[in-house]
């Protein structure tokens, strides 16, 4: 593929081992784990075994010692399990739970969790947003209060991808009663400590495989070391892993999007309309020759910005054009493809509709397309 | 156990459509996918499991340009030790009978106590390899192997062979020997990230016909008994008759040609 700009030999070999993985034991299970509503604990041990879990982490904590390209491939090859849902419960694993640990953690800490993480034994999930504080979380309300011994916790927390299974949290509270930014706090949180309580667990339109969480804390006492980094920096503790885990998301809808693209061109080869297939016509192939395009484009914002990310670079406007551009058209491609497919396509017995309903997600989630024009307007000092 | 095993780099066309190219001797790759031929995966994974039982060492050996490092590479990543590859303008065009004589030259040089090939090989499915090769070591072979079992004094190895109907033919065989492996003897492991990273890092040895000892005329097209000589789409129409009318009448069309050539 790409061998030599982005990518070396390694990765490459990474990608084809991820795939055939992905391939053979994912997305035969895709459909079924649909309708189930939730995908089995192995997927996370097996990839641990494999050592994708783990692929950018310290070799100390049983990483695989990569780097960031790895975890690029990891998002666009998983995505050929079909399964939206696995991909993005990998990424908040790997991805948006677990990095505040390496980066601030104490070394129990990290034994505690990380190292589990990586070997899929513990589940972990990131409680950030709140049912007040979406976009905006420097408006998030959850409340730590200093204790004898540690804090207690009150407060509740939406949209928690892994929330209802997962084995620890990485919590975001607050540990002032002050308003904005300052004044928050990162813990780590086992999900059976007395109070911690998955009221539901959500009815998503699409990722219906990912199980997704509305958790209260009632009175939550946790302890002293629970606390993860310094006291009130954990705004900017979680904030800045971000823009990272925005450009694996856009890894994934891009993924996501190359095997709706495949699929459906297969689809147009076979089906007969009017004496050929319908790919023989211009306003099919046209259009076809326009999303492969924009596929390209996409792919090689995220990886041009990866680049950058991967050298020290944070290049925050682009990054945010990436995921807007990533989930833009990943949607797109579901919604053509499923437009190509005619009445086949509107029926739940074809994959098509799931990529539809799966891909629409990534306009909203890790940052709204709206957020991300705002970011980008912002950067380019339109409002200043 | 000392372990050889061969693998092979082929286009994957089990998905996608096939034209032959212009030269009427080989097929259009420009579209194609490469990977491991699929028996040879299997006995990849084999040769890795029986060195993780016993101990030893498993080489790689592969024929052909730069672009079979990928399989030699992923074959070492699953947890092969050392890799050779046979690389000299003069393979080319070989039948299996080269391509075994160049094989046999280089496993030669090595202590071996089992070499392990793929059955028969997805793009001309010949299956010639094992057995020539077998031949050309002087040591005893068996194919379609579905079953190895190393018995407890280590010189003989039970063996069971797939036949028609998945019937398992088992034979006593001894070492050293070329074994063909079928698909399904085990699962073909996922190489992990460590096995990958440690394989970027290994060394495969390249050598020539005259590296190998091999005169340029004993191997590819000249020293091949067979020679391809055209690939052909399979003629359709000739041998079919297509029964027309509504559903009664082809059925007793069918029913009365089936009575007349005696097949009912």
């Amino acid at each position: 593929m790409t061998v030599g700009l982005f990518f070396t030999e390694e990765h490459e070999m990474l990608r084809k081992s991820i795939r055939e993985f992905a391939e053979k034991e994912l997305a035969p299970h895709a459909e079924e784990w649909e309708e189930q509503g939730g995908f089995p604990d192995w997927v996370f041990t097996r990839m641990g075994e494999l050592g994708y879990l783990g692929l950018h982490y310290p070799e100390e904590y049983g990483g695989g010692g990569g780097d960031y390209f790895c975890n690029i491939v990891l998002a666009e090859e998983l995505a050929r399990s079909g399964s939206g849902s696995v991909n993005m419960a990998v990424a908040v694993q790997v991805g948006m739970a677990t990095p505040p640990i390496l980066a601030f953690g104490t070394e129990e800490q990290k034994q505690k969790y990380l190292v589990p993480a990586i070997k899929g034994e513990k589940i972990a999930c990131l409680g950030i947003t709140e049912p007040n504080a979406g976009s905006d979380v420097a408006s998030i309300q959850t409340y730590a209060e200093k204790v004898p011994g540690g804090w207690k916790v009150n407060g509740n927390k939406i949209f928690i991808t892994n929330g209802a299974r997962a084995h620890f949290m990485t919590l975001l509270a607050r540990t002032e009663k002050t308003k904005g930014y300052k004044g928050m706090s990162v813990f780590l949180v086992d999900t059976d400590t007395p109070g911690f309580v998955v009221n539901r667990k959500l009815d998503k339109v699409g990722m219906r495989a990912s199980d997704t969480a509305e958790i209260f804390f009632e009175d939550m006492f946790i302890p002293e070391d629970a606390l993860l980094g310094e006291e009130g920096r954990g705004f900017y503790n979680i904030m800045w892993e971000l823009q990272g885990e925005r450009l694996i998301g856009a890894a994934a809808a891009i993924g996501g999007a190359r095997l709706t693209l495949e699929s459906v061109i297969e689809y147009t080869k076979e089906r007969v309309q009017f004496g050929k297939p319908i790919c023989k016509n211009q306003a099919i192939a046209h259009r076809i020759a326009d999303l492969a395009t924009k596929i390209e484009a996409a792919q090689s914002l995220v990886y041009i910005c990866a680049w950058k990310f991967d050298h020290g670079e944070y290049p925050v406007k682009e990054i945010s054009m990436a995921k807007l551009m990533a989930a833009q058209v990943a949607f797109e491609v579901a919604d053509e493809a499923l437009q190509f497919m005619g009445g086949y396509g509107y029926m739940m017995e074809y994959p098509v509709q799931r990529a539809w309903r799966d891909a629409r997600l990534g306009r909203i989630g890790g940052g709204t397309d709206e957020i991300m024009r705002e970011i980008i307007a912002t950067t380019m000092g339109l409002y200043a | 156990m000392n372990l050889v095993v061969c693998v092979k780099r082929v286009p994957d066309t089990a998905e996608s459509e096939v034209h032959i190219d212009a030269s009427g001797k080989d097929i259009d790759k420009s579209r194609l996918s490469f990977g491991i031929n699929e028996c040879d995966n299997y006995a990849v994974e084999e040769a890795i499991q029986i060195k993780e039982r016993l101990g030893g060492t498993v080489t790689v050996i592969s024929l052909g340009p730069k672009e079979n490092d990928e399989v030699i590479r992923m074959a070492l990543a699953k947890g092969g030790d050392e890799a050779i590859r046979l690389e000299d303008e003069a393979f080319d065009g070989g039948d299996g009978f080269a391509v075994a004589k160049a094989l046999a030259a280089a496993i030669k040089g090595l202590e071996f106590d089992i070499v392990f090939t793929g059955a028969l090989a997805d793009d001309d499915g010949y299956a010639v390899v094992p057995a020539a090769l077998g031949e050309l070591l002087g040591v005893p072979h068996a194919t379609y192997v579905k079953k190895v079992e190393i018995l407890e004094d280590g010189k003989r190895a039970k063996v069971g062979r797939e036949l028609e109907g998945g019937l398992l033919e088992f034979l006593e065989i001894e070492l050293p020997c070329v074994l063909g492996i079928q698909t399904g003897i085990n699962e073909p492991r996922y190489a992990s990230f460590k096995g990958i990273k440690q394989a970027a890092k290994k060394e495969i040895a390249i050598k020539s016909a005259a590296d190998l000892g091999l005169d340029p005329s004993e191997v590819g097209e000249s020293g091949s008994w067979a020679v391809l000589e055209k690939f052909t789409p399979p003629v359709v129409g000739e041998m079919a008759e297509i029964l027309e009318g509504d559903p009664e009448e082809t059925a007793a069309k069918l029913a009365a040609i089936l009575k007349e050539k005696g097949l009912v």
